[in-house]
């Protein structure tokens, strides 16, 4: 049997981080007390009519810019009918046959379209009678109905879970740096479903494909996409047919269940929305657009690699988290002497593990250190000031309790031991501790050095530079 | 200090002058209406209750009441648009239109009764009951406006709003021997006006005469920010002052007014007697050809129930209005619609979803926009040749209650000759021509007589009007019941 | 034209519930007006563009304000259930 090859493409759902809701002043809000942001018009009362949030237009043409899209020069909303208690007009509004941009690319998957539509409100289920057949009761919140959302297609170019975990990071990396979303995924600002198929590798067709909802972290879109993939290879293998669903994952056990199928069948009967008048970017709006656009996160990785000479792997993770590039570019600013590929390393190494320990997730800014102190830290180490070990306490420190570099250089003692006479006696020391090293040394057995150095760096507590020590110990015995 | 009664015989800009002139007061004269409009026993308000208007110096309108069509939102003031899904709904906001009539002095008189959500043409789809035809209370009103027409015939009110999606204002106010006036699409914001077909739905005034329609006209006109597909006049109305129609093009088309569309003999009459009356003004009278007019109806039965099926979709029984409990939610949307609903709501809800729905959309939905488009095509062709379109507003006069109700298609075929105006959104008045016997005999009863003009040719429409309406001298039912008092 | 079980299907659609009578009474009333309605489709427009608004306009936004809206009480008191002070729109669950 020839091999089985996934073909995956992304759905994501964007809030837009604008002030108001897509068709109404109504503000945006999170956790607010429910149906405290409503009124007539995201109630659907009779007789209101939906109004364009110019700043949900600004932003859709931002993302589709930056999705290296083209930008219609025409785009029109179209009413999606179906009846649903988070629906409150009985239709969405969702741009339909002309969104707002098409056909991009963002690293190696292209982008189908991106287009602008309302979010539904919030249902949520009430008491516990839910189980028994007809006697549930559900409570609807408008506080996020209407709010605008960007909806953005990817192509089917994604072929693993891990490409796509990875690419939907890139993407989540891109939209943060453009300041149009909160981007989170918990808290649903960030919403990516996941279109699912297995074909034999090599093939151009395309096999049937499932949808997956609810993956609400990149964690749980790798896993659920994981899941996925072999669930549908062991129905194909086993001679099953996969079949055309929604799926819901459950993050607790990591398990797909099929979202139970709409009693009637879906018929959304698009129509042009009459209330609306059609969106033509001017060339004034488009070139507003791409002025506002920062650096993405494609060209930052580049400038890292070429202009800043960092490894692969550090340009990656600077450039495609956002909390983590943007720490280390504030650390860059400070200008202290560090290199910034001194700076990246005490970022994505000892500073990342810190905030692991601390259980403080991927946001530097989280941490107390402070990314100047960061910076400072890595030139008195560059600079032989410090020892590297004695780097690493002073990151942990740092990040634990704040304060500068100096200042715990200082008060704990930390600096590099300058005075040749004390590193001279303390060499000394050193070789007299490990005779048996010392002899292999003069024999010419340079690697038994080592016990010596570890002994000189343990009595100084790292306030000897290992390579000044290595020096003078071979001049000792040499 | 004039009687209630003179004051009830004045026309909005009559009274206007009145109190300009100190004959009497705003309160006076917001007083003798309120006394008029409890007198109805024409079943023409639904609800009865004065708002405003009384002041002093409140704006050039101050002293005038305006029967509001109970399609518009009155913030507070119950609104139903004459349907049962929203008995007791009472709006937390007021429509534009009626915002703009209030702030410019204007007081509310009361909420007309209609056809429910508009869908109608006699008046008798309102879940409230039917309205009885002043001239003769066995006969509709026309509709859906009905209650405007009849209120202000009747006089119950010096002037109301009315809405027109295909001959909603034009038309009952034929039938009931007034004043009616349809502005281009998006004169009038459409905001807190209750949809029936978005694209269609347009606010006007049905009026005494038509410098009242110009006085209302004027103040209601203008875009609204909250009306996305709302674009005003060019320039301010004036009121008409026109007497003559020299070299004023009128063009009759073919396709609505040919002898095998339906037209009633005496409405023809009058309609001719209309067109010599033009040519001894100093007007012309040519024929220009509509080549996809007779199309209208069939268009406007698909787009107006499509855009509707979709517009009524958010009387759910979940946020206000109407609900019918029941255990599970689409038992619940289910119950709730189909009791809320009247039977001609129902009606175009099916034709409308039917319409949309998969497989159907481009047979039905697109294939009727583009005769949309063939329909306006043909009106910008005819208006390179003539000023104005003219045909009569209805091709009959108010027929008896209860005449259509069993047979729609006939009810639908009401607006032959104004949906074609509504489908290119341009501005058509209807003015009492004359008076006709029914074919089944009985006394006259008005029939209308409808201009259309290009796209925000309002001014040149009710200049053109005015000069026709002072030669006809129609006098209206309240003038014929004050001789005979 | 159109049948029942086509008109079962649209009422459904339309969140509709219709008796048998009223079923059978929208089949022929439908049936009668698609007939007329349906002259159009004879109609040669291929290429014509669909009309959705008569009146041109484009881009019409509103600045990205906040604007004040009714007292909340207001709005929740108007529906079915609503006495104003509950937290939400409450509905029978779409699950049971
Ligand atoms: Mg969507
Ligand atoms: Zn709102």
């Amino acid at each position: 049997m020839t091999a089985l090859e996934p073909v995956i493409g992304l759905e994501i759902h964007v809030q837009l981080a604008t002030e108001t809701k897509m068709f109404c002043g109504c503000r945006l809000s999170f956790g607010d007390e429910p149906n405290s942001h409503i009124c007539p018009v995201c109630l659907g009362h009779p007789g209101v009519l939906p109004n364009v949030n110019e700043q949900a237009i600004v932003y859709a043409l931002m993302i589709g810019e930056a999705l290296g899209c083209e930008i219609a020069e025409r785009s029109t909303f179209h009413r999606k009918n179906y009846f649903y208690p988070d629906l409150p007009k009985g239709y969405q509004i969702s741009q339909y046959d002309h969104p707002i941009a098409v056909d991009g690319r963002l690293g190696d998957v292209r982008v189908h379209r991106a287009h602008l539509e309302e979010d539904a409100a919030k249902l949520s289920h009430k008491g516990a009678s839910g189980r028994i057949h007809g006697s549930g009761a559900s409570v609807v919140d408008f506080n996020r109905g209407g709010t605008p959302l960007v909806e953005i297609v990817s192509e089917p170019d994604i072929r693993s879970a891990a490409q796509a975990r990875e690419w939907a990071q890139l993407l989540r990396a891109t939209l943060a740096s453009l300041g149009v979303s909160d981007c989170n995924m918990e808290e649903g600002s960030l919403r990516v479903d996941g279109n699912v198929s297995l074909r034999p590798a090599g093939s151009d067709e395309l096999g049937t494909k499932t949808e997956l909802k609810n993956m609400n972290s990149f964690r749980f879109l790798e896993r659920g996409i994981e899941a996925e993939i072999e669930r549908q290879r062991e129905l194909i293998e086993s001679g099953q047919e996969v079949e055309q669903e929604t799926l819901h994952f459950h993050p607790d056990d990591g398990s797909l269940t099929p979202m139970r199928s709409k009693e009637y069948a879906h018929d959304y009967r698009y129509f042009p929305e009459p209330d609306l008048v059609p969106v033509v970017p001017t060339a004034e709006m488009r070139e507003a657009a791409r002025a506002a656009l920062p650096e993405l996160p494609a060209a930052r990785k580049e400038r890292y690699l070429t202009e800043l000479d960092l490894p692969e792997a550090t340009a990656a993770s600077l450039a495609f988290q956002p909390e983590l590039g943007g720490f280390f570019e504030d650390a860059l600013a400070a200008n202290s002497d560090a290199t910034p590929r001194a700076i990246a390393n005490w970022v994505t190494g000892d500073l990342v593990a810190a905030l692991r320990e601390q259980d403080l997730g991927e946001d530097p800014y989280r941490s107390k250190a402070e990314p100047r102190e960061i910076a400072a830290l890595a030139a008195m180490v560059e600079g032989k000031q410090v020892s590297h070990s004695a780097g690493k306490q002073i990151l942990a420190k740092l990040a634990a309790e704040g304060g500068t570099a100096a200042g715990v250089v200082e008060s704990e003692g930390l600096a590099q031991i300058s005075d040749d006479s004390e590193i001279d006696a303390m060499i000394d020391a050193a070789i007299e501790s490990e005779p048996e090293a010392a002899d292999q040394v003069r024999s010419g057995n340079e690697k038994a050095i080592g016990r010596i150095v570890g002994a000189a760096m343990k009595n100084s507590q790292g306030r000897i530079d290992g390579g000044l020590a290595r020096e003078k110990i071979l001049e000792r015995l040499g | 200090m004039p009687a209630s009664e003179e004051i009830c015989r004045l026309s909005a800009t009559e009274l206007i002058a009145g109190i300009e002139a100190g004959s009497f007061s705003p309160a006076e004269s917001i007083e003798a209406w309120a006394g008029a409009m409890e007198s109805d026993d024409l079943n023409a308000f639904l609800w009865k209750g004065v708002e405003g208007g009384a002041e002093q110096g409140s704006g050039h309108l101050s002293g005038l009441p305006v029967a509001i069509k109970d399609i518009f939102c009155t913030s507070g003031i119950p609104t139903t648009a004459g349907s049962r899904i929203l008995e007791g709904y009472k709006p937390p906001y007021s429509a534009t239109a009626v915002e703009r009539l209030t702030e410019a002095g204007a007081g509310l008189l009361g909420k007309t009764n209609m056809d429910e959500f508009a869908m109608g043409s006699s008046n008798e789809n309102s879940a409230y009951g039917g309205v009885s035809n002043p001239w003769d209370r066995t006969r509709v009103p026309g509709g859906s406006s009905g209650g405007s027409a009849a209120a202000v015939a009747g006089g119950l009110a010096p002037c109301a709003l009315g809405t027109d999606t295909g001959g909603s204002i034009r038309q009952p106010a034929a039938l009931c021997g007034i004043v009616g006036l349809k502005p281009t699409y998006g004169a009038i914001s459409r905001f807190g006006m209750i949809a029936f077909a978005s694209s269609l739905d347009q606010c006007g005034p049905l009026t005494r005469t038509v410098a009242d329609a110009a006085l209302l006209l004027e103040v209601m006109q203008g875009q609204d920010q909250r009306d996305s597909t709302s674009v005003g006049l060019e320039a301010p109305i004036e009121l008409p002052s026109s007497t003559d129609l020299d070299g004023v093009r009128f063009g009759v088309p073919a396709e609505l007014v040919g002898g095998d569309v339906g037209i009633e003999v005496g409405v023809r009459e009058v309609f001719e007697q209309t067109l010599s009356r033009i040519e001894e003004l100093g007007g012309e009278v040519a024929e220009v050809t509509l080549p996809h007019a007779a199309h209208g109806i069939s268009a406007y039965y698909v787009l107006a129930p499509a855009e509707a099926s979709s517009n009524l979709a958010r009387y759910d029984g979940v946020r206000y209005g109407l609900r019918v409990e029941a255990d599970d939610l689409v038992s619940m949307y289910e119950r709730t619609r189909s009791e809320g609903f009247g039977p001609e709501v129902k009606r175009r809800i099916m034709l409308g979803t039917y319409a949309l729905s998969s497989g159907y959309y481009d047979a039905y939905y697109a294939q009727a926009q583009k005769v949309r488009t063939r329909i306006a095509e043909d009106f910008t062709a005819a208006f390179q040749g003539v000023d104005f379109v003219v045909t009569p507003t209805s091709p009959t006069v108010a027929f008896p209650l209860g005449a259509r109700t069993q047979d729609p298609l006939s009810m639908y075929l009401s607006d032959f000759c104004t949906v074609p105006m509504s489908l290119a959104g341009i501005p058509a008045i209807s003015i009492p021509a004359g008076l006709a016997a029914p074919p089944e005999g009985g006394p006259e009863l008005p029939v209308g007589f409808q201009i259309a003009a290009p796209a925000f040719g309002e001014q040149d429409l009710l200049e053109a009007a005015h000069a026709l309406e002072m030669s006809i001298g129609f006098q209206r039912l309240d003038q014929r019941e004050g001789e005979g008092a | 034209m159109i049948d029942r079980e086509q008109v079962r299907h649209v009422a459904r659609l339309a969140r509709l519930s219709l008796s048998e009578d009223e079923e059978a009474r929208i089949t022929e009333q439908l049936s009668g007006i698609l007939e007329h309605v349906e002259k159009i489709s004879a109609l040669d427009l291929n290429g014509v563009e669909p009309t959705t608004h008569v009146i041109e306009l484009t881009n019409r936004f509103r600045p990205d304000v906040p604007v004040e809206a009714p007292p909340r009480e207001v709005l929740l008191e108007a529906a079915p259930e609503g006495d104003g002070d509950s937290a939400g729109f409450e509905v029978p669950s779409p699950q049971a």
